[in-house]
């Protein structure tokens, strides 16, 4: 199956595939999944649902994960 | 002083300093200072990750979690939602319900919005974390965080990033009378003895990142301040002699001529 949708991803729009998940997403991107969370339409995804949730037309993912910080 | 641990809502700390991740020229000098320092919590931010360039390096390639408790805060947070919505973020990436939080109310000075604070802090202790609010030194507001069920507070010396050390030790030292959970000194330190002071007033721990980050060796930097709230600490358990206006001497006047 092709890239016939189109998702949001960290503020990019990219052309996606209609049957794939948020895990297939995360492998395409080659992101670890233990070190990320997953925001999907202002929802955050539970680790255990990545590999069931299908993305649809128009999705928008937030992925975030830790970088240096101390107080702001 | 192996007797002498941090403990917080059940969980023992090693070190009474910790550090920021941020403002390093690379991981390997972060990941040095760090292990020089001695601290045992580091905190770090949340934040999109780069999904074009997969070649960069991650921060906890170099600070294994397995080693470092691993404190995200909520860094650059101005509202309650936004300070909440990165909370849970950081929830859903790591391991543990800890989080520094903070609401920010000035890009100017980046003073805590105490307000929010409590009530972003109010959602969250609800929702299971384990909230270490980053607060002004103000003894009321400290309050009011523990009585909702803050294990910890963590007031400010100074502006966070300004070095300029403690502005109101006797704000601080009044927090530490008011309440029972331990005091982390948060921000606005610039050298060691400003660490030193904060443990011998009797902090319970002091965090900090620019004083080390960015000072002109930060490696020597770190272990300066693992010696200064080591030496502040021991200072304080020790118990310091009373200020006097005159002189007394220390030999005998017994023996003399």
């Amino acid at each position: 199956m092709g890239d016939d949708i189109q998702i949001h991803v960290n503020g990019q729009t990219r052309p996606w595939r209609g049957d794939a998940t948020v895990a297939d997403l995360l492998q395409e991107l080659d992101i670890k999944t233990e070190r990320v969370a997953v925001e999907l339409n202002l929802e955050i995804l539970d680790r255990a649902v990545f590999g069931e949730r299908v993305l649809k037309d128009g999705d928008r993912l937030e992925i975030l994960g830790f970088i240096g910080g101390g107080t702001f | 002083m192996a007797e002498d641990r941090l403990i917080i809502a059940g969980r023992e700390f090693k070190s009474r300093l910790w550090v920021g991740t941020g403002k390093y020229k690379d991981f390997v000098e972060t990941q040095k200072a760090i292990e020089a320092s001695g601290a045992d919590v580091v905190t770090v931010a949340v934040r999109r990750v780069n999904i074009t360039d997969r070649s960069k390096d991650n921060l906890l390639d170099y600070i294994d979690p397995k080693k470092y408790t691993i404190l995200p805060n909520t860094a650059g947070c101005y509202t309650v939602e936004d300070a909440v919505r990165y909370s849970r973020l950081a929830r859903a990436a790591g391991v543990s319900d800890l989080v520094k939080l903070e609401v920010l109310g000035d890009e100017k000075t980046l003073f805590p919005d105490t307000a929010g604070l409590i009530e972003a802090a109010k959602i969250l202790i609800k929702e299971g974390f384990i909230v270490l609010p980053y607060t002004n030194d103000d003894p009321i507001v400290a309050k009011k965080l523990v009585d909702i069920g803050c294990p910890a507070v963590m007031p400010l010396a100074a502006p966070i990033g300004s070095g300029l050390g403690i502005r109101n030790p006797y704000n601080l030292k009044i927090i530490m009378e008011t309440v029972s959970v331990p005091i982390i000194v948060d921000a606005g330190v610039g050298t060691a003895s400003d660490a030193a002071l904060a443990m011998e007033y009797g902090a319970d721990a002091v965090l900090m990142n620019t004083a080390i980050a960015g000072a002109r060796d930060p490696i020597a930097m770190a272990e300066a301040m693992k010696c200064a709230v080591h030496a502040g600490r021991l200072a304080y358990k020790a118990g310091r002699i009373p200020r006097k206006l005159y002189a007394t001497a220390s030999s005998p006047i017994e023996g003399m001529l």
